[in-house]
């Protein structure tokens, strides 16, 4: 039993993985390269909205749209009510629809040489109106970016019910208009495809930075005119998804039909200026916030106008509405919110395609409720504790269905609050602002559904719909078990955690068990790695494979110490009858090796089972977290210095703690950067202005701060043993309590900051609008 | 991004570098400017000339009160104490601060000198001090005061067929005090602001006011910002007429610390 305490569920085991990544011997697809392989550069929109006229190509191998008849179009559709779909060209037909569009693929034995033929391409082009803010798109009169719509709408979502009686009997209201900034996810590793054909299989190979590669399978087979049985996704190491790398590329496309037509290997790998310039492509919010509340802080009732930056297309799966159509949603995070009225809209604009990035419109949501909150709570003289306090869904209520139809499946949330304020020395900030100083104290609290299955999704009716997640266990002939998932591990640890669940359930060494991931031709389908879903999804999936691999091995054990199925155990490894046992080795030799002294009524599929798993409701588990910050205002230079962070996060049942605190410490760096740093500028022809990582800030290991963690493990109800989905948890929650912090320290000065990223001129600004600086 | 086609040519003794300085080849000492601009094809030249192996380009020589100290010393040989006493001291803590390690390990004192990015640190600090930037042309060495070395914008006093050979500085007493202030968000970011006060006992003050997207500020005779920091930085700055009134108060920040910290 003692193993299975320290290597089970609940156990921070060392990561697994860990030893290739730590010694840089993860293969990335920049680490593939076949002889004869043959490199891309791809000829890119200079402009933001145009009609592209023509291309006039050097000798060499350059091919337009023109020259790839055989690539269709991507259509990321949604089946939501007045949703209209883009038609999203490989490579540009007709309109160059934002900078850094592909237009053309430049082939050469290196990249530097393709890149020579992109420079020496001439573009023919005649520019267009530019719709380079949201706002803008929105305007009566806008050019139109397909033109064959009405407006730059993807979609409009609304929520009507009538709250201006509201006004009458509020003790306070407040409006706020907010914005957040346009991002780039910066993983490490940026996108990178290698293409080739197989004769042999007569099968497209495609090895590319995935995160789903069950999805980009499909994706590939519909949009390049083939059977999925021709077609195989290798994701190997992939250096950070974040969102990034969910998602059908026309990169990787254009490659594929390339490595068909040349017979050659064909490989693309981003770059740093293409990645800033082409793909700064998440976050972009703005909110107008109406919010009423009683003498105490009871929320009496919310509006919220919502518009999301979606950019020129939408995007293969999620679609261009997934971010705004979710804020209606979501909006109401853990509070009790009685009533309720919002607008969204997906705005098109010609800026790169907007995909949900960790947290998806959490974090901006997260901001605009809980700077709103504060701003109620200094109208009305309360503290930002006790706002929440009045408004958060009580333990009691548990599980919970707000207004919206979410439901919440366990938690306290209020005791997340007080013990992330009582984590701080709230005392001692008030003593300094007394003193004069610029110190100011925030908070945030939020829940993250995660893992929502098919009665969430079949309701948006985007290209997929996840259902049973799937896993293969089965041993080899000498014992080792090997998992097979269709989803991938890029970070999460899940070559860790998913053999943790193994050993819960079979007692095999994790040292014993391989997980294998990345490959369609290998794993089971799966909808993959995004939403928070994989350690519930898979780590249900494993389970219920490992039990009925289990079941299995016990009745060959049984047979081998000549008892009864009845009489047998799973311990440790071993199949146990009384003093008696066999190891689950010696089984697994028996069936692969001795077939001869396995029991006449062995079941007949042998030492390996494919098991499906969905979590029943399967609306989705609920973690939340209550961040609480402390942060110093320059008021001479607009600096802000972190200098407290508090977590208070529930998670249900922790697999790995030590790989929950890595995944939340993670996302709090990229809220940070959030909250602070990350902003991709872009001028009024929509150009944009950072491209490199010295215009573009990430925040380093010197600009996080020591961040201290608390857990609380309440159980899902819903989930094989209680966990939650938390994965994007970190990235959510910094923004909203960061920003309550700067404004805490700033409102002595009368100053409020409302837009993202908090940038030191932004504080400024904010001061000098206040008469303060 | 991958560089445009060009030649690298490794000359072995200077009269081979001004060659192929005269024939339009772009000089390269540690790279960590023009790397990236040739990356990022920025930068087109047709033939790049590496002056990292040329005789005596790095290393620091004393000659009497007067250091050398060669343009291809690295910021990391400076941080680590290349040049002794109080000057040496003050150029190291300057080194510390210039971006990251790995950068100093390579970037050198005239090859960022003779870039003149208005951001880089010793276009914010050298113009304070006293010495010459020694030019090597076709006649021999030339001998540019420091604070009239940079002109502009990736401007230098240095003509066209020029390489900067090395800088030349005298020794500072030990009672010499030295501020230095500069703003950046995070280490590695291109400074928005930096001032330096250098205050030598028997001399006049000077201060040097950098990043400001121009050339340098340079003030002869600091005494007033010494005598009173905030007042003369506001007045300074306000002769400078900048746009944005962020970079404005940190300019004035940078030097009413770089002050304070000389007094």
């Amino acid at each position: 039993m003692t193993a299975t305490i320290s290597k089970g569920v609940g156990a921070s085991l060392r990561r697994k993985e860990d030893a290739r990544f730590l010694h840089g011997r993860g293969r990335y697809v920049g680490d593939i390269r076949p002889a004869g392989t043959l490199e891309v550069a791809f000829l890119r929109s200079p402009v933001a909205h145009a009609r592209l006229l023509g291309v006039q190509k050097p000798t060499g191998l350059v091919f337009t749209a023109a020259d790839l008849p055989e690539i269709r179009p991507i259509r990321a559709n949604s089946t939501l009510p007045g949703f209209r779909a883009s038609d999203q060209p490989a490579l540009a037909v007709g309109k160059l629809r934002h900078v850094g569009e592909p237009i053309a693929a430049c082939v050469a034995p290196t990249r530097a040489e393709a890149e020579d033929l992109a420079a020496a391409c001439v573009l023919d082009y005649q520019a267009l109106p530019v719709i380079a803010d949201m706002l803008a798109a929105r305007a009566p009169g806008a050019a139109l970016i397909h033109e064959h719509w009405p407006d730059n709408a993807f979609l409009e979502t609304r929520r009507d019910e009538d709250l201006t009686d509201l006004d009458a009997v509020a003790a306070a209201k407040v409006t706020r208009r907010l914005r957040t900034a346009r991002q780039h996810m910066a993983p490490l590793e940026g996108r990178g495809v290698l293409a080739e054909w197989d004769p042999r299989l007569e099968q497209l190979v495609v090895t590319t930075a995935a995160q789903m590669p069950h999805v980009t399978k499909t994706g590939l087979a519909e949009c390049l005119g083939l059977d999925e049985g021709q077609v195989r996704v290798v994701a190997p190491d992939v250096g950070g998804g974040f969102g990034y790398k969910g998602i059908l590329l026309a990169e990787e496309l254009v490659c594929a039909a390339l490595a068909i037509r040349l017979g050659r290997p064909v490989r693309w790998l981003e770059d740093r200026l293409e990645q800033l310039t082409a793909n700064a492509n998440c976050r972009e919010h703005f909110y107008e916030v109406t919010a009423w509340a009683d003498a105490h802080g009871k929320l009496l009732g919310v509006e919220v106008d919502a518009t999301v930056d979606a950019g020129a297309y939408s995007l293969y799966p999620f679609s261009a509405c997934l971010e705004a159509a979710q804020i209606g949603s979501i909006f109401p995070g853990p509070y009790t919110l009685p009533r309720f009225r919002f607008r969204t809209v997906s705005a098109c604009t010609n800026k790169p395609p907007i995909l949900p990035y960790r947290g998806v419109a959490r974090t901006g949501v997260c901001y605009a409720m809980e700077t709103t909150l504060d701003a109620l709570a200094r109208q009305l003289g309360i503290s930002a504790q006790a706002i929440r306090a009045a408004n958060l869904v009580p333990p009691e209520a548990m599980p919970y269905r707000n207004l919206v139809g979410k439901v919440f499946d366990s938690g306290d949330y209020p005791e997340a609050l007080r013990r992330a304020v009582a984590a701080v020395d709230v005392a001692a900030v008030r003593a300094r602002q007394a003193a004069g100083e610029a110190v100011g104290f925030g908070l945030s609290v939020f829940c993250e559904q995660g893992a929502h299955g098919t009665s969430v999704y079949h309701g948006w009716g985007i290209p997929f719909v996840p259902g049973f997640e799937q896993a293969q266990a089965r041993f080899t002939p000498d014992g080792v078990l090997e998992l097979r998932v269709g989803l991938h591990s890029h970070g999460q640890g899940l070559e860790t955690t998913l053999a943790q669940v193994a050993h819960e359930i079979l007692g095999v060494d994790p040292a014993r068990v391989r997980l294998v991931h990345g490959d369609t031709a290998l794993t089971p389908y799966s909808t993959g790695t995004w939403g928070s879903r994989a350690m519930v999804m898979a780590g249900g999936a494993v389970a219920e494979a490992c039990r009925q691999l289990g079941e299995r091995a016990l009745a060959i054990g049984a047979a081998l110490l000549q008892t009864d199925r009845a009489s047998v155990r799973l311990v440790a490894g071993q199949v146990v009858a009384g003093d008696a046992a066999v190891s689950l080795d010696q089984v697994a030799r028996t069936w692969f090796r001795s077939p001869q002294n396995l029991p006449a009524n062995v079941d007949r599929g042998g030492l390996e089972v494919t098991a499906g798993y969905r979590p029943d409701p399967d609306t989705g588990t609920h973690s939340y977290a209550a961040h609480a910050v402390v942060a110093k205002v320059c008021t001479e230079t607009g600096m802000v210095t972190l200098e407290q962070y508090v977590i208070v996060e529930d998670g249900g049942v922790l697999v790995n703690p030590m790989i929950v605190d890595g995944q939340v410490l993670g996302g709090v760096a990229q809220g940070i950067g959030t909250a602070l740093y990350e902003e991709m500028p872009f001028d009024s022809e929509a150009q944009p202005l950072a491209g490199t990582l010295a215009d573009y800030l990430l925040p380093g290991a010197t600009e996080v701060p020591d961040i201290r963690i608390e857990h609380m493990e309440t159980p899902s109800p819903w989930t094989r043993f209680g966990q939650k989905g938390l994965g994007e948890s970190g990235a959510i929650g910094p923004p909203g309590a960061i920003v309550n912090a700067i404004n805490d320290a700033l409102a002595p000065l009368g100053a409020e900051l409302l837009d993202l990223p908090a940038t030191p001129a932004r504080v400024l600004a904010a001061l000098a609008k206040a008469g303060r600086a | 991004m991958k560089p445009a086609p060009f030649t690298y040519a490794r000359p072995a003794d200077w009269p081979a570098a001004l060659a192929l300085l005269a024939e339009g080849a772009r000089p390269v000492a540690g790279g960590q400017s023009l790397g990236p601009m040739l990356n990022l094809r920025l930068a087109l030249p047709e033939r790049v000339a590496d002056l990292r192996h040329l005789p005596g380009y790095a290393g620091v020589s004393m000659q009497g009160e007067t250091v050398r100290i060669g343009a291809g010393t690295t910021h990391a040989a400076i941080e680590d104490g290349v040049v002794p006493g109080r000057l040496g001291e003050i150029l190291a803590g300057v080194a510390r601060r210039i971006a990251y390690r790995p950068v100093r390990n390579r970037g050198t004192i005239g090859g960022s000198f003779a870039h003149a990015d208005p951001a880089a640190d010793w276009c914010a600090v050298l113009p304070a001090l006293p010495g010459h930037a020694i030019a090597l042309g076709p006649e021999g060495e030339r001998r540019i005061p420091l604070a009239e070395f940079v002109l502009g914008v990736f401007e230098t006093a240095l003509r066209g067929d020029e390489l900067l050979r090395a800088i030349e500085l005298s020794a500072l007493p030990p009672a010499t005090h030295f501020g230095h202030w500069k703003f950046c968000r995070k280490p590695g970011e291109f400074s928005k602001a930096t001032a330096c006060v250098l205050a030598t006992p028997g001399a006049a003050p000077t201060a040097v006011l950098a990043a400001l997207d121009a050339a340098p500020l340079v003030i002869a005779d600091a005494s007033a910002l010494l005598a009173d920091p905030t007042a003369e930085a506001a007045r300074l700055v306000a002769t400078l007429a900048l746009e944005d009134p962020w970079r404005a108060a940190l300019a004035r920040t940078a030097l009413r610390h770089a002050a304070e910290a000389a007094r």
